[in-house]
């Protein structure tokens, strides 16, 4: 278990790398640079504006000097757009709003998602069972970018119960956190489901029941455990298509987080911010698979590392 | 304008009107207890660094974190800030202002002389790199082009400190509305002691140190920025808001929904929502010039298209858009269709008489064009291909759609073009472009800020319409004792070559919130002050 | 992201008659499954509206119609008078020509996708699989730290780098997906690379990217089918997203996407048609394709058999 952990982190060296060479390589060969502006520059300015942050060395050098920098000083640059902030500000600054509403939206969307599966299964072609189904796959299909203006109408214009965008405290984190969630939880919910109903039937099920237990510990001792592993399974692609949501909610709901931070670093060319971004974001995805296969180890046995 | 007569009366001591500063709430106005501000932000504020902030909407919050020598009142006209008054030389070269002695820093430290020189000279310093170091050269300061290239050292710019509160700058030809120029942000004075302590990250929250009327207490990138009063300001008694707000939304109906919802106090109204607003909102939906221009730029250069080359072609292509239906049918929002190149609303400026703007409606310039088009070879059944290439907006994308469809209509057959702002920027830069978007706002109150830019050598003619007659006019309106007539031959030249087409002239489209007073009204370039707001109760 | 599961109850099924086919036996509980049939009849009406639609409108997709240009909030709504069936757009535009247009893209979209994820994943994971040995591990590493690219950001790089263009849409959202098809189809080529057929043909001197061809794939078949049916909804929601923030097709075209996106931005102004008319065939074409996956995974599923 302790050798796989450590092999599956040294996996992870070489795909950061490999991240920061593509990225690089993809950033550096396209037209306009973080300095084209609406006036071009006089060559003097352009030019001192390029030494300041290293333009003017051969790739090869660029590459190797930034990834020494976050290596030996964990120090991902200065940002080459908002140019009184360095891009470890703005990923302090941006992350933790991120992190807040995302694992919110992953747990909601767990607990919830988990909870109305299993209901539904147990309560199979009951009305229950119809309406967790048609509506988790009504939530499934319809896009955050479409829930989150249509939430805010309701909630900020209509009712005026809860702001419609910003982060100054819990009641901003509830609309970003119920648009982000909302499809994640139908997929759970599906996919409970299903597993437990094939669980359901299967041959242990029957002879717990047989031995007279009470249905509540068959379900929740015997059937819950190994239902859960497709659930697991899919919490990985469930959490890259999650920081892809985080762009809409950030762009929507104004959170400040570090999904706009991406897109507006790509668009504006502000190299050091977009890889600083890219390499938080894939780290995280590796880290996050790890603990995937964890904890699918830890649920089935038969799994060995 | 004001500064007209200045010049008439050069060489005495000049008083600029002496208003009373900061908010004037008129007699009989109960105030509001909270006196609190929210505006709008489209996009996060890139710096609040007076010499490296580029956007308008980055000079809106450095007006209040900071002040120039001159502010601008509601009807646009300049009043002292940190400069009492100037007085200029005979030769117009030479301003010398004098300056308040009761202005502060936020810290307490006096504001002085040296503090605008250490600023100029940092924003034309190669080693600052600004992307505005040319507005000194723009200002005609003595040496900039050298300093800016790095030829000569900061010391030899042409401003100097007489003493604490006597600058002088010297410049190298009359510029009629230099003192114009000193309400741009870029020339606000800056704390030497603080940039030197805290380098490029002296702009945060806590230790940004500024001049202005109030002090920067919160920035959350893309979020937020809190502004609270400032008690040094020199006219702190007569701030009567307290806080102002700004709120970074990225989509603006989502804005107007928030304003809507009362979370806003400012926002634009998207295109086409105005007539319903100013109906259902009458005391809130306000519309106001605003000093910029939207055209099409048409690349006349080597590398652009052979057809464009003929100036029946370029004229065809003016004419067969209806600029009524884009400001009426598209954005709504009290726009003004362009027949012309400089803003209609610009102090001073009269548009020439002009046979297509004035004497022809559509249907008369739709045939016109067709004969155009047949004369130069082309007709809807043997039509020209062109490529249209617009930035990414809402707005860009409904005109340039309606646009390809007008144009369709006398055989020019374009095909779209949508490029993210750097790509577009940096294509129409490398004239690797048919026919591109562009729009300029004025950076002053005055004609020569839109006509120098076609000039052969203004940095951003992309088209490459290179015309010495036209740089002649504009080389001789530089010293013409009343440029006007030779303004109007500039415009009169673009319209004869067409090299752009003029889409429309700009207006501020904006719901305001009905308690809120003191916002300008009749200011062109919607210079605001967050000194001169005040809340009023309901 | 969605994971398609099993929508009915395996333990009904699975009483397969001895002596038929399994290709038969499939398309018998494919043919009874009654969700798949209702999403193979959706799917045909899509089809039918995105090939056909084109013939009954009035308008093209470009023309604007200058009389409800300036006033769509009153005139631009369905209407049979003035030939606009689904109402018109902001600047008057046909939304029927628009829609049907848009769903051709969207349709080619995740159509294309899915067939060149397919085909990059089939070969590459046949290869890895058959050729086993250290070949095998090289390139399964590969695709785990491929895996941990977050390709979101990748694509958006590469829209902004290079422009939109349909052709880096159709590879880039197809280049998403193909890792997870990889691993899959090397898991059932480490199965059947044991079995007597391809030992007989390997024991014959075919050669390997015969037998890969012949033999493997063509067995594979089944797995491939759902799975693919499967991503193109995946793809078609990647699409959308990427409309959503500007990066997609251009103008005069269209996509779903843009369409609801467009839609949404303005659902406060009382257009309302234009969210609608657009999302109605956007979840129509998604619930086509995952019920279809689904019916065809419990039709081909050899676990129940």
């Amino acid at each position: 278990m302790f050798s796989y952990i450590l092999k599956r982190l040294a996996i992870a060296v070489p795909t950061l790398l490999l991240l920061i060479v593509i990225s690089f390589l993809l950033m550096h060969s396209a037209p306009g640079g973080p300095f084209t502006a609406e006036r071009e520059l006089p060559p003097q300015v352009l030019a001192n504006l390029n030494a300041k942050y290293g333009l003017d060395q051969p790739l090869w050098r660029q590459i190797t000097s930034y990834v020494w920098g976050i290596v030996a000083h964990f120090d991902f640059g200065p940002s080459f757009v908002y140019k009184d902030r360095t891009v470890n500000q703005i990923i302090a600054q941006g992350f933790p709003i991120t992190l807040t509403y995302g694992l919110l939206s992953f747990a909601l969307a767990v607990i919830v998602g988990v909870s109305l599966g299993v209901a539904a299964a147990i309560r199979h072609n009951t009305l229950l069972d119809y309406i967790a189904v048609g509506l988790s796959i009504g939530a499934q299909v319809l896009p955050n970018f479409v829930m989150a203006p249509i939430l805010v109408l309701i909630f900020t214009l209509w009712l005026g119960w809860l702001p419609g965008g910003g982060w100054q405290g819990p009641e901003y984190w509830i609309l970003p956190v119920i648009a982000l969630s909302t499809s994640f939880m139908a997929s759970i919910a599906r996919i409970t489901r299903s597993s437990m109903l094939e669980v359901l039937t299967s041959n242990h099920i029957r002879t717990a029941r047989a031995k007279g237990l009470p249905e509540r510990r068959v379900i929740l001792r015997h059937a819950l455990k190994p239902a859960m592993l497709p659930v697991i399974s899919y919490l990985g692609p469930a959490f890259v298509a999650m920081i892809t949501g985080s762009v809409v909610v950030d762009i929507y709901f104004s959170t400040g987080g570090i999904g706009k931070a991406f897109v507006d670093s790509a668009l504006n060319r502000d190299y050091a911010v977009m890889m600083g971004v890219t390499i938080l974001m894939g780290a995280l995805t590796i880290l996050f698979n790890l603990v995937v296969d964890i904890l699918y180890g830890w649920i089935d046995p038969k799994i060995r590392y | 304008m004001n500064m007209k007569t200045l010049l008439a009366t050069s060489a005495i001591a000049l008083s600029l009107s002496f208003q009373a500063q900061a908010a004037s709430v008129p007699d009989g106005v109960t105030l509001a207890a909270e006196q609190s501000y929210t505006f709008w932000l489209l996009d996060a504020i890139k710096s609040m660094d007076p010499q490296i902030n580029t956007d308008v909407e980055g000079s809106d919050v450095l007006r209040n974190l900071f002040e120039g020598l001159y502010n601008e009142d509601s009807d646009g006209a300049l009043v002292p800030g940190v400069a009492i008054d100037h007085t200029v030389s005979d030769d117009g070269l030479t301003y010398t202002f004098n300056l308040r002695d009761t202005a502060k820093w936020s810290n307490g430290e006096a504001v002085t002389a040296n503090d605008f020189v250490y600023a100029w000279r940092r924003l034309a310093d190669p080693a600052t790199a600004s992307e505005y170091a040319w507005y000194m050269e723009l200002m005609q300061v003595e040496n900039a082009s050298a300093v800016v290239a790095g030829d000569m050292p900061t010391d030899a710019l042409g401003v100097t400190a007489i003493n604490d509160h006597t600058l002088e700058v010297k410049i190298t030809t009359p510029l009629p509305y230099f003192p114009q120029m000193m309400v741009h942000a870029s020339t606000f004075p800056v704390p030497q002691t603080v940039i030197e302590a805290n380098g490029d990250n002296w702009t945060q929250p806590g230790t940004l140190v500024g001049n202005g009327a109030y002090t920067l207490t919160e920035h959350t990138l893309g979020e937020r920025v809190v502004m609270e009063a400032n008690d040094t300001y020199w006219d702190a008694s007569n701030t009567v808001m307290k806080t102002l707000t700004a709120l970074t939304i990225n989509d603006q109906n989502q804005a107007l929904t928030r304003y809507l919802a009362g979370e806003l106090d400012r926002v634009d109204i998207p295109a086409g929502q105005y007539p319903r607003l100013a109906e259902e909102y009458p005391d809130q939906a306000t519309s106001t010039p605003y000093n910029c221009s939207y055209i099409y730029m048409l690349n006349v250069g080597e590398k652009g298209p052979e057809a464009l080359k003929d100036v029946r072609v370029r004229q065809a292509m003016a004419f067969a858009i209806d600029r009524d239906i884009i400001v009426d049918r598209i954005l709504q929002g009290g726009q003004k269709g362009a027949y012309n190149w400089t803003h209609w609303a610009v102090a001073d400026f009269e548009r020439p008489h002009s046979e297509w703007a004035d004497d022809m409606d559509q249907a008369q310039r739709i045939e016109k064009a067709k004969e155009l088009m047949a004369e130069a070879g082309y007709s809807t059944d043997n039509p020209l291909e062109l490529r249209l290439q617009y930035n990414t907006s809402d707005d860009h994308k409904k005109i340039a759609i309606a646009a390809s469809q007008m144009l369709k209509a006398i055989g020019v057959n374009i095909v779209l073009d949508n490029y993210e702002w750097k790509i577009h920027t940096d294509r129409m830069q490398s004239q690797d472009f048919d026919m591109a978007r562009y729009a300029w706002c004025g950076d002053y109150n005055e004609a020569s800020t839109y006509l120098d830019l076609m000039t052969s050598y203004s940095g951003h003619n992309n088209g490459q319409w290179f015309n010495d007659q036209y740089d002649q006019i504009m080389a001789d309106s530089k010293t013409a004792a009343d440029p006007q007539p030779l303004y109007q031959q500039a415009e009169t030249l673009l319209t004869d070559e067409m090299p752009i087409i003029p889409i429309y002239h700009y207006a501020n489209v904006d719901m305001i919130a009905a308690d809120i007073k003191g916002l300008p009204q009749n200011n062109v370039n919607n210079t605001w002050y967050g000194k001169d707001i005040y809340r009023v109760a309901e | 992201m969605m994971v398609a599961t099993t929508e009915n109850n395996p333990a009904t099924e699975g009483m397969a008659a001895r002596g038929r086919s399994p290709w038969a036996d499939a398309r018998r509980r494919f043919l009874r499954n009654k969700a798949a049939m209702f999403g193979l009849i959706i799917l045909l009406f899509v089809a039918a509206f995105a090939i056909f639609g084109g013939l009954f409108s009035q308008w093209s997709n470009e023309e604007l119609d200058y009389n409800v240009m300036g006033q769509v909030e009153q005139l631009g709504g369905p209407s049979f008078a003035n030939g606009h069936y689904f109402g018109t757009d902001d600047l008057g535009r046909d939304l029927f020509a628009r829609t049907v247009q848009g769903t051709q893209i969207s349709l080619a979209v995740g159509v294309v996708g899915a067939i060149i994820a397919m085909v990059v994943g089939t070969l590459y994971g046949a290869t890895a699989g058959y050729v086993g040995g250290r070949v095998d591990g090289i390139m399964m590493r590969t695709v785990d730290i491929l895996m941990a690219v977050p390709y979101m950001f990748v694509l958006i790089l590469m829209l902004v780098m290079y422009g939109r263009s349909i052709t880096i849409l159709f590879v880039g959202v197809g280049l998403i997906s193909w890792m997870d098809m990889s691993r899959i189809v090397r898991g059932q080529t480490l199965s059947l690379k044991g079995r007597e057929y391809v030992e007989a043909a390997r024991a014959t001197g075919v050669s390997a990217p015969i037998i890969i061809l012949r033999h493997i794939v063509p067995n594979l078949l089944g797995v491939i089918a759902v799975y693919a049916t499967l991503l193109v909804p995946l793809m078609i929601l990647t699409e959308s997203f990427i409309s959503f923030l500007g990066l997609g097709v251009q103008e005069p075209m269209t996509s779903l996407g843009a369409l609801i996106s467009e839609g949404a931005g303005t659902i406060a102004y009382g257009t309302t048609w234009q969210l609608g008319f657009p999302l109605l065939f956007f979840c129509l074409t998604l619930f086509g394709f995952f019920f279809v996956g689904d019916g065809l995974r419990d039709a081909l599923d050899p676990k129940d058999r």
